[in-house]
């Protein structure tokens, strides 16, 4: 049997600070090999913590990290100096948003990529300059010879997306970390930076866990969800099972808010409220204020975790049997 | 007043409440040692519309294709360079004036931080507007609670707060609240809802539903979430390189887009049906931006059904003969030249 690719165990992290922030609460995950993950999730709820933590890119001195975290055998949260530094990027590789946290404005396309080879390869600059122009093509960058010398302000925003992209991907990383790389994209480019990360994906085998608010994004990129609220993933299952047999409220409320079946005319099952302000760490339910079918022991203890099987896994007292409104 | 507005259950055509005909506003584009100009963004460039009473008309389009620019030119926040704004067929600069124009045509925006000066209380930022027109003090504090219980903010907790207390779903109220201390008769949306979270923005477009039944508001509704446009939408206006592509009947021209550029925008959607992913980005590359836009029809260099026709002539707006629906394409246009148009009109 293989061994899983990630492993996470209960993970916490917490900022300290003017005021104490409980951003992830007890995440257990598992992903093989050349899997695909959606995370989704509203704004806070802590997605992108959880990206981080698998990096190692959260202010130490600030953060605290608690339980395991283990990615292709490593000890993430114990790394340091060379081993982390060869995680980085060469083990675990990650895409933004925006392009401009992951490429440098002042050295040209082709250098960066051959120096982040170089540095994590070994290998000369020559070998490292066929790398990115390889990368480049891969991509589908037009003209890529003439694009190696393009500084990244010289590209248009998709241009830069796919750039990105062939810098992650450059040195062959086992996890690609995606955080909404295409929220900030026109329509037509979303979709085709979606299929392009589809198809590297598939070519290169590498296991991809991508973060997004966009249902559609997730059913495009995944084969896996976990729905995440407040800090906690509530709900995992197959694109099939979270999109046709979604069994906790807020999964359900968040398929209504995509307008998901919506009739036209008709009012939207709107979830009430807005999310928690985490400053405490959770001892109920943290969707029980906005919960329409929450019950009293909702409010005083933390619901069960029901795992139906490895994957599947929905965090309410209603798992089991499907709740009345 | 355009005919596409009758239909099979309204014989009479209504006249719209609002209408825009040609309109364009074209900036100058700077740069060099001297700040001289060195060309020009065609931003809006020959858009004409009309929105009948209560109705929802949702604009889409990419970035840059002009959906902000002509709603600032709808409230008069920047000056046409060409063309006519009518309110209830009266004429901006004619027999209307901009403060008239202004108090009908209310704008909401996507920022609902911006848009809240951070030193006044709620109740303060939905009672300056009428205040400035001259409405008592007492008054227009009293029409600020009122108007914080409508969009569901129960006044008792919400009017003494400064911005940085709300959330962005109860700021995005707030100046959905301010908009409409003018009685309006028009809201303009401009991706109001856009940078709220997934259940927040069903919250917010309920809201809108309601005081639009409510109120007999008319919307125009700007977004780039195809989903929501649908939704909320009665007729759709899908904008191209500051030109109008198609406009039509939600139903019709989500079911049966006939712009290329409809038909593309509406095939990139993410699929919600994880058997039926999508296979194909229907156009490659980015959108261009409207400096020195390309002749003739503007999609032309990315149609996949350009002919020559297409880069020698601008199409215009046709009227299609299924009910209020218009299309500005060569092959959709009877004697245009184009092989896939019929030979005659
Ligand atoms: N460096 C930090 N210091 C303090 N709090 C932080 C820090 N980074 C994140 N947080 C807090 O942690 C919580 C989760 O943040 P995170 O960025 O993961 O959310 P998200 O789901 O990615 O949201 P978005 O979609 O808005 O990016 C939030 O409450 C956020 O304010
Ligand atoms: N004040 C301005 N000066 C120069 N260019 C502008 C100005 N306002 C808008 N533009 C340009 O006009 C085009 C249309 O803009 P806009 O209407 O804001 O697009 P959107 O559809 O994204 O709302 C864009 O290329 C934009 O950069
Ligand atoms: S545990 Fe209770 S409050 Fe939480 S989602 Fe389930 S029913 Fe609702
Ligand atoms: S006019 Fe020609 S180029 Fe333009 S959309 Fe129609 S077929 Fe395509
Ligand atoms: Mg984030
Ligand atoms: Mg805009």
């Amino acid at each position: 049997m293989t061994d899983p690719l990630v492993e996470m165990k209960d993970v916490t992290v917490r900022f300290h600070g003017t005021r104490t922030v409980h951003a992830v609460n007890g995440v257990n995950l598992t992903l093989m090999p050349g899997e695909t993950l959606s995370i989704l999730g509203e704004s806070g709820s802590g997605k992108s913590v959880t990206l981080k933590t698998l990096l190692r890119l959260l202010p130490e001195n600030r953060t605290e990290i608690g339980g395991e975290v283990r990615v292709a055998g490593a000890d993430v949260l114990s790394l340091d100096g060379r081993a982390l530094a060869n995680h980085r990027g060469g083990v675990v590789s990650m895409i933004f948003q925006d392009p401009m946290l992951a490429l440098d404005p002042v050295y040209t396309i082709g250098d960066q990529i051959a120096e982040a080879v170089m540095r994590h390869e070994g290998i000369s600059r020559q070998a490292g300059l066929a790398r990115a122009l390889d990368m480049l093509t891969r991509v589908r960058i037009p003209s890529p010879e003439r694009r190696m010398k393009a500084y990244p302000h010289e590209m248009s925003g998709g241009m830069r997306q796919r750039a990105m992209i062939a810098l992650a991907l450059s040195c062959r990383p086992k996890l690609l970390l995606a955080d909404e790389p295409t929220t900030a994209l026109d329509a037509t480019v979303q979709i085709q930076i979606l299929l392009l990360l589809r198809e590297l994906q598939r070519e290169f085998g590498m296991a991809m866990i991508f973060v997004t608010h966009d249902i559609g994004v997730a059913v495009e990129v995944s084969d896996r969800i976990a729905v995440m609220y407040a800090g906690e993933f509530v709900e995992t299952g197959t694109v099939r099972q979270i999109i046709r047999e979604p069994r906790h409220p807020y999964t359900k409320g968040l398929l209504a808010a995509n307008l998901h079946g919506a009739v036209k005319g008709e009012r939207l099952d709107a979830i009430p409220g807005a999310p928690p302000a985490l400053e405490t760490k959770p001892t109920a339910c943290s969707f029980a204020p906005r919960c329409l079918v929450r019950q009293d022991r909702c409010e005083t203890a933390r619901p069960p975790v029901v795992n139906f099987d490895p994957g599947r896994m929905v965090r309410c007292i209603h798992a089991v049997e499907p709740a009345m409104a | 007043m355009n005919p596409a507005f009758a239909t099979a259950s309204d014989p009479v055509p209504r006249p719209p409440l609002l209408s825009v005909n040609g309109l364009r506003k074209h900036f100058p584009l700077k740069g060099g040692l001297f700040g001289r100009t060195t060309g020009v963004v065609r931003a809006v460039d020959g858009v004409s519309f009309d929105v009948a009473e209560g109705e929802t008309l949702g604009i889409v389009g990419e970035s840059g294709c002009g959906k902000s620019t002509t709603a600032r030119l709808l409230v008069d926040l920047i000056t046409p360079d060409d063309g006519q704004i009518l309110l209830e067929s009266r004429r901006l600069g004619v027999d209307l004036d901009v403060r008239e124009l202004r108090r009908h045509v209310q704008m909401v925006f996507q920022d609902s931080y911006a848009s809240l000066n951070p030193r006044l209380t709620m109740e303060d930022a939905i009672a300056f507007g009428p205040r400035v027109n001259g409405m008592p003090a007492a008054q227009a504090t009293a029409l600020a609670h009122e108007l914080l219980a409508k969009v569901g903010l129960e006044p008792r907790r919400f009017a003494g707060r400064y911005p940085h207390e709300l959330s962005g779903g109860q700021r995005q109220r707030v100046n959905i609240a301010r908009a409409l201390a003018f009685s309006p008769k028009v809201v303009i949306l401009d991706e109001a809802v856009s940078a709220l979270d997934k259940s927040v923005e069903a919250q917010v477009l309920n809201l809108l539903a309601d005081l639009k039944k409510e109120l007999g508001l008319t919307y125009i509704f700007i977004s780039h979430d195809l989903n929501v446009v649908r939704y909320i939408s009665d007729r759709v206006m899908v904008m191209y390189l500051g030109e109008v592509a198609e406009i039509g009947p939600v139903e019709t021209l989500y079911a049966n887009p006939t712009h290329p550029y409809t038909r593309a925008l509406l095939a990139a959607m993410p699929s919600m049906d994880p058997d039926r992913r999508t296979q194909e980005a229907p156009l490659s590359g980015d959108p261009p931006n409207p400096i020195n836009p390309p002749s003739g029809c503007r999609f032309h260099p990315r149609c996949a059904k350009a002919e020559s026709v297409c880069s020698a002539g601008s199409p215009g707006l046709f009227k299609l003969p299924s009910d209020r629906h218009l299309v500005a394409c060569h092959a959709a246009i009877p004697g245009s030249g184009h092989s896939l148009a019929g030979v005659t009109a």
